[in-house]
């Protein structure tokens, strides 16, 4: 069989270039929400048009439009019939490229002692069928990633478990991870594969809901649950507290129920790139 | 942006200006602040705990928890949103019982925190997380003070104009 060949240095250099625009202009269905908003709150108002403006505001003058650039994630589909030699090495070189105008946040996690380059980026690889290379950036700040949590839950919490997971997780750490959000959840599978799940939802487009009925219907219950906690824009109280409840499931044990609560800021800064 | 009915308060703020305030009030700020995040606050700790001096006096002073990126070309700072206030709860009381006036930042303090807030006529603004291109665009000087090790982390000088924060704790 012929094997397609990508050029590493070519991988870089579009990864580089992929990378600088999501970290100036964020996902745009963000800002349109924003512009959008119906609220009551004259704080929420203003809060939510001051976002608008930075947005406005990074794209013209070419500024990140948030100073946490964040640690540097990929989501690589690698067709079977691709051959890409040195990607691994051509993903980090194309963040210390990238990274080289943007914040460094990376750093050892006892000493605290900065990369210096924002490497190494994390990487999941997914093997597919055919001769596409499918790379995927997503920017992840503290502020929302700190606030994330996995639920060990057991088969008997069910449905009602998994709400009051997710509700919880906003709840607890919501007012910290710059709402409006993007909740990703994922359930099933093993820890990791749970936790990997909800990242991956984060991904999905905005007012996109699941193809499976019940799982469409799951998330619009907790976006309402979530909406009626009165967070609101930037925490200041109100009722747009998160944009998207995006749910990813995979089978799981028979004696398990794993959820992976993931909150994203409204500085949701992803794209993807085709080889 | 033009925000409607908005108080102004200059920095340093003096304490009679500071009881005037009201959570909830939406605040055009002026004046000199000094960021510092986790790794200057735990310097900063340690210092006073050690009583050796601090880069910048503490005594009425302002406190933005913020890591900018690097200034482009041309420029004074790079994007310069506010970080989560939440991390720098462990330090918070020390430094308010050592003067500090004025934080800035964003999300919920503990309970410890909000009490050492009113015990020392001391004010918490909430700044917009993620508005960090909007924040630089209210920067009109910039200066390297300490910590230059830290990179982002390091504690600048501020001087900042009409910078929009929403009174939080007081």
């Amino acid at each position: 069989m012929n094997m397609k060949q990508v050029d590493a240095a070519v991988v870089q250099r579009e990864l580089c270039k992929l990378i600088t625009d999501c970290l100036i202009t964020p996902d745009k269905a963000v800002t349109k929400a924003l512009t959008q908003i119906n609220t009551d709150s004259e704080v929420e108002r203003t809060a939510a048009a001051l976002i608008v403006e930075n947005n406005i505001i990074a794209e013209r003058q070419r500024l990140y439009c948030c100073q946490d650039t964040g640690q540097a994630l990929f989501f690589v589909k690698l067709g079977d019939e691709v051959i890409c030699k040195g990607l691994n090495e051509a993903i980090n070189n194309a963040v210390k490229d990238a990274y080289k105008n943007a914040r460094k946040s990376v750093a050892d996690p006892l000493t605290r002692k900065n990369t210096n380059d924002n490497t190494p980026a994390i990487i999941e690889y997914t093997l597919t069928d055919g001769d596409t290379l499918e790379i995927t950036f997503l920017a992840k700040g503290a502020g929302s990633e700190n606030m994330s949590r996995l639920y060990m839950l057991i088969p008997a919490d069910g449905e009602k478990g998994i709400v009051n997971a997710v509700v919880d997780a906003v709840e607890k750490g919501g007012k910290n991870a710059c709402p409006p959000l993007i909740i990703g959840v994922g359930i099933g599978g093993v820890t990791e594969t749970a936790c990997s799940l909800s990242k991956r939802a984060l991904l999905r487009p905005i007012g996109q809901n699941s193809e499976r009925a019940d799982v469409a219907e799951l998330e619009k219950e907790i976006l309402k649950k979530v909406n009626a906690l009165g967070i609101g824009v930037a925490a200041l109280g109100g009722k747009l507290t998160a944009l998207a409840v995006n749910i990813e499931t995979a089978p799981t044990h028979i004696g398990m129920l794993p959820v992976a609560v993931n909150l994203q800021c409204h500085s949701l800064r992803h794209g993807s790139v085709k080889f | 942006m033009n925000i409607v009915n908005a108080k102004k308060l200059r920095l340093p703020a003096d304490n009679a200006h500071i009881k005037d305030l009201s959570a909830g009030e939406i605040v055009l700020l002026s004046g000199t602040l000094y960021t510092a995040r986790d790794q200057a606050h735990k310097r900063l700790a340690a210092a006073i705990n050690d009583g050796k001096e601090l880069p910048f006096p503490l005594g009425g002073a302002a406190i933005y928890y913020c890591g900018p990126t690097p200034a482009a070309e041309g420029q004074i700072i790079g994007s310069c949103g506010p970080t989560t206030s939440a991390r720098m709860d462990a330090y918070t009381p020390l430094l308010l019982a050592g003067g500090l006036k004025v934080m800035i930042g964003k999300g919920v303090r503990s309970d410890a925190v909000t009490q050492a807030i009113k015990e020392h006529g001391a004010v918490y603004f909430s700044a917009i997380g993620g508005a960090a291109a909007l924040y630089q665009s209210t920067v009109r000087k910039c200066e390297l003070i300490a910590y230059p090790d830290l990179g982002c982390e390091a504690v600048y000088k501020l001087t900042v104009e009409d910078f929009p924060a929403v009174v939080t704790i007081v």
